[in-house]
């Protein structure tokens, strides 16, 4: 059984028995406006379903020759039927929009940054468990690793995919391979491996020098209280920071929202025992491949 | 002959990743085309929504998605609990003609066999040779 979609309904394109095809420009203009707002269009032809990908309500346009009578095996599927031979883009955009007014649950904010694994490279060695400071992978039942909080990945962030020695984590947004999803070759192995010592960059100089330097801005700020010279300050230790961290591309809005010298190390010593539990569960019980 | 297998195609609207010009005109070529289509606003949206539809899409014997990089389509269904075999068209032509006449019959009977069409790295004009939509039509010639 599909699961439901109520966030937004599915529109449906009909050029089926009983209908003529839709006006071409209309066609080409309707189509991308809906699916740059988020929806999902399907264009039917001859010898085609109704389909079922889950939503509760369905908006059919076409341009009817004969009425309209669609039925569905979807017990608690809704349809909406529009005959569109008179519509323009704006008056068929106006109609969509208050069907879906009427039925959208509110959708929650999303932004498209966020790692995927791919399993096929991954060997559960939960490096990407330790080094992530902002909880975002977790282990599952099977001590598998998996990505837990999503949302807490910081926008524009690939850190944990240039750790990962098998070159196994995905961002599909990002700008280049194979970070990107293109191909992995053995180069780009070879280039992950000396990548990085995560131990220096967890406990290390990276994170005392920003201690330092935010000790340094504070105290700046306390005697002069002057907000733009601190701000001046710690931005110049971000960037310093950033070029010592130079090939990790770290942007500087999550450099500046790491949390605190003492946080992070209690959040790396958490990270790495739950990495380690993870791992030592896993060697009692063999992981679901 | 056409090609009944069903396609499936992703405008990834939520980022500048896919080359507009690209994503424009295949997007284009396939309503003027007679064939039916499921468009999508964002693949990398339902995966992390873990729509319930990447399920039913995974489940069309011999789709063709239309998106970017394959291994990032099959991690991101699969993120979603889908689980497909996705092989692109780039490799499958690098695949003998017999074998691979063999393999695009077999595949396509196989639940979860994908084939992924990259609009990252092929021009809309490879991208719509490999659907059957190879010729390039104008806007008057469509209707005509």
């Amino acid at each position: 059984m599909i699961a439901t979609n109520r966030e937004r309904p599915r529109v449906l394109l009909y050029e089926g028995a009983g209908a003529e095809p839709i006006d071409a420009a209309l066609r080409r203009s309707i189509v991308p406006k809906l699916l740059d707002r988020g929806y999902t269009v399907t264009r039917i032809t001859q010898n085609a379903n109704l389909g079922n990908l889950g939503h509760t309500e369905l908006i059919i346009l076409g341009h009817f020759t004969r009425p309209a009578d669609f039925q569905s095996d979807q017990g608690d599927l809704k349809i909406h039927t529009r005959d569109v031979r008179d519509d323009s883009l704006e008056t068929l955009t106006e109609y969509i929009d208050a069907v879906a007014a009427g039925v959208s649950e509110a959708r929650p904010h999303w932004k498209p940054w966020f790692p995927v694994i791919d399993y096929d490279r991954c060997t559960n060695c939960m490096q990407c468990l330790s080094f992530c400071l902002f909880d975002v992978y977790g282990v599952n039942q099977a001590n598998q690793i998996t990505v837990q909080n999503q949302t807490n990945c910081k926008t524009d962030c690939p850190a944990c995919s240039r750790v990962c020695p098998e070159v196994a984590i995905l961002f599909p947004k990002y700008k280049a391979g194979p970070i990107n999803g293109d191909e992995v070759n053995q180069d780009d192995v070879r280039r992950e491996a000396m990548k990085v010592d995560i131990s220096a960059l967890l406990g290390g100089d990276i994170y005392s020098m920003l201690k330092d330097r935010s000790e340094k801005a504070k105290s700046r700020f306390s005697k002069e209280r002057d907000d733009d010279r601190a701000l001046k300050e710690r931005q110049r230790c971000l960037d310093k920071l950033k070029s010592n961290l130079d090939g990790l591309e770290i942007p500087a809005e999550v450099l500046s929202s790491l949390p605190s010298f003492d946080q992070i190390q209690s959040k790396a010593q958490a990270a790495k025992q739950r990495a380690e539990q993870a791992l030592a569960d896993a060697s009692l019980k063999p992981t679901t491949p | 002959m056409s090609d009944h297998r069903p396609i499936l195609y992703c405008r990834c609207a939520y980022a500048k990743v896919l080359p507009e010009e690209v994503k424009d005109r295949v997007l284009e070529r396939l309503i003027d085309s007679n064939l039916p289509f499921e468009s999508v606003s964002d693949l990398c949206e339902m995966s992390a929504r873990k729509d319930p539809g990447l399920v039913a899409l995974s489940q069309q014997d011999g789709l063709r998605i239309v998106a970017c990089y394959p291994r990032a389509v099959k991690w991101l269904f699969s993120a979603a609990g889908a689980a497909i075999q996705t092989e692109s068209s780039q490799s499958e032509s690098s695949q003998s003609e017999s074998s691979q006449s063999e393999s695009s019959q077999s595949d396509a009977k196989q639940p979860g066999y994908i084939e992924v069409l990259n609009m990252r790295t092929d021009t809309a004009d490879m991208v719509c040779a490999k659907l059957g939509i190879g010729t390039i039509e104008t806007a008057e010639g469509a209707e005509s």
